[in-house]
């Protein structure tokens, strides 16, 4: 899933210093599995805002809504009438989000509560970590099925590189080393082979550097499904 | 390894089976070429090539290649050092044709610190290939005459190809296959990370002559002589990939404060006279870290001089 972190009070206030009337939008998409644009934290969002305003002595009116998705125009459409009813809208989503709501309402202002900060899953209760970095051409079979474009922080294809200590990465002790792992499995498995070798240059063409990307499933753009 | 492939010195001396000793010079932080001069003049007539480095540690500096030209103006022998970090593979290509232009014939591959280390954390890194990558574009680049996507070149840049190996990184046991896979990949040269754990590198140099990669290869050990006990406990705390023993640390605290950097040139002598010995090792690597001007003075006791001349 995407995952995201809520920015800070004080950054969610700034942004919003001059309107009086807000919408709070959440999503129950990958931001309410993780915990941070669903209903719950939009309710805490509105909450703890009407609280700076009113310690801050300045009025302020704040609704909520929460959408099915907001990467999606079928449920972005849900607040159309009440969208003008606003100074300002703050979006809980990812970074799709408050896009999809700025391309349908032109004449509103959407801020984004989030930062979106990568496609992973939980480790463990309340802890999330990055596994794709979505390059577009899949090829973790080649790494014992772990990614070293998502997780080396050298995006090495050949590693591990000499910052490699004790499964640690250099860039910190809190960082493990994908490579460690992905040698010291092969070699488990006696398949230290299929490490051996030069990669070709992997072709970013796919991935951000290729520019904006696009999926089109023709059968779907034709109706046939 | 007959036959010459780019008719550097480095290449030359290692070829006609000559004990190399190579330094290292850091460039300016800014464009400071008299004192850049300064501390080259001290490598004159000592060393066969200077490693001439590219943003160590992530810090910014005068490009390598820059510095590894004005190193040629002061007569000596350049081993031009590019990672992976800075650039992509059309400024490394442009690059290595504008340094072999100029009249640089050894380049060193390596992947650079991770920019967290550095004096700009916030930078973007590249890493659009990587060094295993690296090593096998100027291979390519050099025997095949074509840049990574098949065009030819209009004069191919003939390289010495150098690569780095750290025995110390993890794990452990498969340092010896990614050594390999450089060589396959193409190095003609390695030079190591910083010895300073004699007993692993032993070990390692055991599982490279088992190997037989010391015939495919010219391997040159990296030394660091310890200016004092406070820079020993840094590189063991702070510089990634170091394997600094406790033991060693301790000999240098041992002495006084004023004899410290004797009793650690002193440490690095009684390596460069094990390495002259072991199985698979073809020189040394010197980095005297910003002491450029005691390496005549280790050269001289280390009994390396004077530098064949080839």
């Amino acid at each position: 899933m995407i995952v995201a972190d809520r920015k800070s009070l004080d950054e969610i206030m700034a942004m919003v210093e001059d309107n009086k009337k807000i919408l709070i939008v959440g999503c129950k998409g990958c931001v309410t599995v993780c915990n941070v644009g669903g209903l719950k934290e939009v309710e805490i969002l509105a909450s703890t805002m009407k609280i700076a305003r009113k310690k801050a002595g300045k009025e302020i009116e704040i609704d909520t809504s929460v959408l099915e998705r907001q990467c999606d125009k079928e449920y972005v459409e849900q607040i159309s009438e009440t969208v003008g009813d606003y100074d300002a809208v703050i979006s809980m989503a990812c970074g799709v989000g408050p896009q999809f709501l700025s391309e349908m309402y032109k004449d509103q202002s959407f801020f984004p509560a989030l930062n979106t900060t990568f496609f992973g899953g939980a480790t463990s209760h309340g802890v999330w970590e990055e596994r794709c970095a979505g390059c577009g051409s899949c090829a973790i079979h080649n790494f014992g099925g772990l990614c070293p474009i998502a997780r080396c922080a050298k995006s090495l294809l050949h590693g591990p590189c000499g910052g490699s200590s004790s499964g640690v990465c250099e860039i910190n002790k809190d960082t493990e080393c994908i490579w460690d792992s992905i040698v010291t499995k092969k070699m488990e498995q006696g398949k230290i082979e299929d490490l051996l070798g030069v990669k070709e240059p992997k072709s970013w063409k796919t991935s951000r550097d290729g520019g904006p990307r696009r999926s089109i499933r023709e059968e779907l753009v034709q109706g046939n499904i | 390894m007959s036959e010459l492939k780019s008719g550097s010195n480095l290449e030359k001396v290692l070829a006609a089976g000559h004990f190399a000793f190579t330094g290292e010079c850091g460039p300016p932080k800014g464009a400071n070429v008299e004192h850049l001069k300064e501390k080259l003049s001290h490598l004159v007539g000592h060393v066969d090539a200077v490693n001439m480095t590219d943003n160590q540690t992530a810090v910014v500096r005068m490009s390598s290649v820059a510095g590894s030209v004005l190193m040629l103006e002061q007569g000596l022998e350049p081993n031009f050092q590019m990672v992976c970090r800075d650039r992509n593979r059309l400024a490394m290509m442009s690059d290595i044709l504008g340094a072999y232009a100029m009249g640089i014939r050894n380049m060193l591959c390596l992947s650079g610190d991770h920019q967290t280390f550095g004096n700009h954390p916030d930078a973007k890194n590249v890493h659009d290939i990587d060094s295993m990558q690296l090593i096998a574009m100027v291979k390519k680049m050099r025997d095949q005459g074509k840049f990574l996507n098949g065009e030819d070149i209009d004069v191919p840049p003939k390289m010495f190809i150098g690569a780095a190996a750290n025995p110390f990184a993890d794990p452990y046991e498969y340092r010896v296959y990614r050594l390999a896979n450089k060589i396959k990949a193409g190095a003609d040269f390695i030079q190591t990370q910083c010895i300073f754990n004699m007993e692993k590198f032993r070990d390692f140099m055991k599982k490279t002559v088992d190997m037989g990669l010391h015939e495919k290869c010219y391997i040159l050990a990296g030394v660091t002589p310890m200016k004092n006990a406070g820079m020993a406990n840094f590189m063991s705390k702070f510089v990634p990939g170091m394997d600094i023993p406790v033991d060693l640390i301790k000999r240098i605290k041992g002495v006084d404060k004023k004899d410290q950097a004797e009793e650690g040139i002193k440490i690095a002598l009684e390596q460069i006279e094990e390495f002259k010995e072991m199985e698979g090792v073809a020189g040394v690597h010197l980095m005297a870290i910003e002491w450029e001007h005691r390496v005549p003075e280790i050269a001289e006791r280390a009994n390396v001089l004077p530098r064949p001349v080839v």
